[in-house]
């Protein structure tokens, strides 16, 4: 340490080492630094004593707490079930009218029922069941299986068109043109007379044959008027609510092969208390029956 | 080795490549080797067109091995420029996805491939190149020696390239084992693997043939980077392909055991790639720049060695709350807590060494740069131990809070430290008598501090919204909101965010300008004179 020299900028010495001009002045630590440093070190050894931290063969050390993310959770979510368990118990027990009918009830089910359809149904109906081409809009009254809490309990419950529920609601329109049911031209008359009974501009003649066809391949499942079917779940067609688009593009294509929704099954997946929940939920939206 | 015996090595590897290419277990793996087959093909060329004929019987004069190896490191800056840029467009771009996800561009160029290439291309090739190149820089200095190995340091600057170009054009094509910041296959990793083992022969032979008694604080901090990086990259990638011929590789570790293996990993890529390779940058430059001894020997050897024990125990605080036992979450915690002041060692170290130089900073672009720096560094130094904290991790845990604390860093530390290395690097690597325009710097400066500011700051304010809204519950028990809404909360942080990202794009292209400048040897002149003026006096 021959080569010590003392820095005139601040009057502290050096401590001799040289490298490429670099030096390093021989200032001590800040205390502040140092204190704090030990200061950090001193609070992990005491969280080390209070909570499990060093590996044992078996297991680890426990720390006096005792504490464990798990139990921790546990204890939380016995908290939770155990708030909610009057309600749920009455759920369990209550037929859906019941439970509607019964306020303080009705409220605990359609807040439940509201973060589960956030959870579960949000991704195809939408986060305010306001639905999208495909996924039927759960606010207004048109229903495709039925309005009702009973239709919309077992619509979630056994889901629809779907292969893992026996009792899932089913049914298929036949695929008229890609099938060959009927004519190019067929298909064009029937589409102008839907365009006519849900009040929209049509071409008069084509409609008027078409109303012919309507009666013989269609009115079956939609009805003589088009006003549809619950038991098929057979839209109404004469209202300006559509699933699949309401022009006359859009519907000649639903004609010549029809697209099916599907909806999974929801009675295997949660409990009958939600399920009811929901129910509730949406028969709450606004077009319950 | 002579030009004949490197051609034939690589006419042998293009021919190889090419084989692997048709033999290939599945088109990704064909698809790659015929990238491979490609490059090699052209650097055969390359070195093909570069021989030398002397007449029978004449000599030819060996290349000057006398001075320092300066060349390599001209092309290390040129490379950590270019991979800059493309790492920092790359994040305007899947930051404007996230805000917009119609810019998603199926398959190629999908959120889900960029990302790992916008990551790798900062960190490995920015960040790596820079490494590399100021490494080589400041070891002969400080050593006051040649680069060891001769032309092993081209092998190991170019293989780095091959690395970065097979691991990009690896995440573009599909290609991942889906570890972040590990995520090339196996064939990338073993290859990374021989290139990383010459740097440190490179390196360590350099400092074992020093003309220097002591080894400076910069080398170690080198040093330890090179080394715990070759450790993390072979224990991390181990894994068995499932063909020799194929991509898909399965990893030796599983469950849990791969979660902690992998945040091991990548706690320490921050610890010894970002941070102690950074380090040993600033351990050179800024002293340099300043002109200033360190200001602590003492301080640099405890920072030094208490950063070094500790960083390596913090992974765990990456898996709180999750399946990992709970001692080693509350392990993970602990030594991130004490990493706290190691850390912020170097900041005092750095700053304080401008101790009889603060008048500096107000002529001085590049110094400013330095503390601003230094500055980021402290604070996500701070906010990293904090965010360790398993109540506070609760709430930060899986939000963009996590992407705001990577930004300050890599965008405020890293990236600030290379840009005012680099600006003192290159006058003096092209022989410069100074930049082309200090102006430029300035404007750099602040539109990067901008840029960086609107970044971390949005997404603590989205992280933070995130955090609340997923745990928000109502007073009968049930969660409010679903995901989506979570989502489309943070809408506009997403659009100012990108924003914030352009302006540090916008501040790198300068640079790029003014190096380029630079580099042709362009000065302006009045620009000095003029910055002085603008500045009153106290």
């Amino acid at each position: 340490m021959a080569d010590r020299e003392i820095d005139e900028a601040t009057g502290v010495e050096t401590v001799g080492h040289e490298w490429d001009g670099i030096k390093e002045l021989d200032n001590p630590m800040p205390r502040w630094w140092l204190w704090t440093f030990y200061a950090t070190i001193i609070f992990s050894i005491g969280y080390m004593i209070y909570y499990p931290s060093i590996p044992l063969i078996e297991d680890s050390t426990q720390g006096i707490s005792g504490h464990t993310n798990r139990a921790a959770l546990q204890v939380e979510m016995a908290e939770a079930a155990e708030s909610r368990q009057v309600y749920l118990s009455q759920i369990a027990d209550s037929d859906l009218q019941v439970i509607r009918g019964n306020e303080e009830l009705a409220r605990f089910a359609v807040a439940g029922g509201d973060s589960a359809f956030k959870i579960h149904c949000s991704q195809c109906h939408g986060t305010g069941a306001q639905g999208s081409p495909g996924y039927p809009n759960l606010n207004d009254d048109d229903w495709l299986w039925g309005g009702d809490l009973d239709a919309i309990y077992l619509s979630i419950k056994h889901g629809i068109r779907n292969d893992e529920d026996d009792d899932a609601r089913y049914s298929e329109m036949p695929a008229y043109g890609a099938d060959e049911l009927l004519e190019r031209d067929e298909i064009a008359q029937v589409t102008q007379y839907v365009l006519q009974i849900s009040g929209q501009d049509h071409d008069r003649e084509l409609a008027a044959l078409g109303e012919e066809t309507f009666g013989s391949e269609c009115a079956t499942c939609h009805g003589p008027n088009g006003g549809g079917d619950r038991e098929f779940g057979a839209p109404n067609l004469t209202d300006a609510i559509s699933l699949y688009g309401n022009n006359a593009e859009l519907i000649a294509r639903q004609i010549r092969k029809p697209k099916h929704g599907v909806m999974p099954a929801w009675g295997d997946r949660l409990s009958d208390e939600t399920v009811k929940q929901l129910a509730i939920y949406v028969h709450n939206l606004g077009g319950g029956e | 080795m002579n030009n004949i015996a490197t051609v034939c090595i690589l006419g042998l590897a293009t021919f190889v490549a090419m084989m692997l290419s048709a033999l290939s277990q599945d088109s990704l793996f064909s698809a790659h080797m015929g990238i491979l087959c490609f490059i090699l093909l052209c650097t055969t060329i390359v070195f093909l067109r570069r021989f030398e004929f002397a007449p029978s019987g004449a000599a030819v004069s060996p290349p000057d091995t006398s001075g320092y190896m300066d060349e390599i490191v001209r092309y290390g800056v040129i490379a950590t420029l270019f991979w800059g840029i493309a790492g920092f467009l790359v994040g305007v771009v899947i930051a404007a996805q996230l805000a917009w996800p119609i810019l998603n561009l199926e398959p190629y160029l999908n959120f889900g491939r960029l990302r790992p290439l916008h990551t790798s291309a900062v960190i490995f090739a920015f960040g790596g190149n820079a490494l590399l190149c100021t490494s080589f820089y400041v070891v002969q200095r400080t050593c006051n020696a040649r680069l060891f190995g001769g032309d092993l340091a081209w092998f190991v600057f170019w293989g780095y390239q091959l690395f970065i170009v097979l691991a990009a054009t690896g995440y573009l094509l599909g290609i991942t084992q889906s570890k972040e910041y590990a995520e090339p296959e196996w064939y990338v990793d073993i290859w990374l693997t021989i290139v990383w083992v010459a740097y440190l022969i490179v390196f360590m032979g350099t400092i074992i043939r020093r003309r220097e008694p002591h080894i400076y604080v910069a080398n170690w901090f080198f040093l330890a980077f090179i080394v715990t990086v070759a450790m993390l990259h072979l224990v991390n990638n181990a894994a068995v392909p499932v063909s020799f011929l194929g991509v898909k590789s399965y990893s030796a570790f599983s469950g849990v055991q791969d979660a902690l293996t992998q945040w091991w990993y990548g706690h320490n890529a921050v610890g010894f790639f970002l941070t102690a390779g950074f380090l040993g940058m600033m351990y050179y430059f800024v002293p340099k720049q300043a002109e200033r001894p360190i200001f602590s020997y003492r301080l640099s050897i405890i920072h030094f060695w208490a950063l070094i024990f500790l960083y390596i125990w913090a992974g765990p605080h990456h898996l709180h709350y999750t399946a990992l036992p709970d001692w080693a979450q509350t392990l993970g915690m602990v030594f991130s807590i004490m990493l706290w002041m190691p850390s912020w060692g170097g900041m005092i170290n750095g700053l304080m060494t401008l101790q009889g130089a603060w008048d500096k900073l107000r002529t001085d672009p590049v110094l400013r740069m330095f503390v601003i720096s230094l500055a980021f560094y402290g604070m996500s130094t701070f906010e990293g131990p904090m965010m360790s904290i398993k109540s506070v991790n609760s709430l930060s845990h899986y939000t963009d809070w996590t992407i705001g604390h990577v930004h300050s860093g890599a965008l405020g530390w890293n990236g600030m430290i290379v840009f005012g290395s680099l600006y003192y690097l290159v006058p003096k690597l092209w022989g410069r008598k100074s930049l082309y325009s200090l102006k430029l710097v300035n404007w750099h400066l602040w539109l990067a501090t901008l840029g960086i500011v609107i970044y971390a700051a949005v997404m603590w304010v989205a992280g933070i919204t995130q955090g609340l809204m997923w745990r928000e519950y109502d007073d009968q028990g049930f969660l409010v909101n679903s995901f989506i809404e979570t989502v489309t909360a943070i809408h506009p942080e997403y659009v100012m965010r990108t924003f914030g990202g352009l302006l540090y794009l916008l501040g790198a292209l300068i640079m790029v300008y003014n190096v380029w400048r630079t580099i042709r040897g362009d000065v302006e002149e009045a620009d000095k004179p003029k910055l002085d003026a603008a500045i009153p006096a106290e």
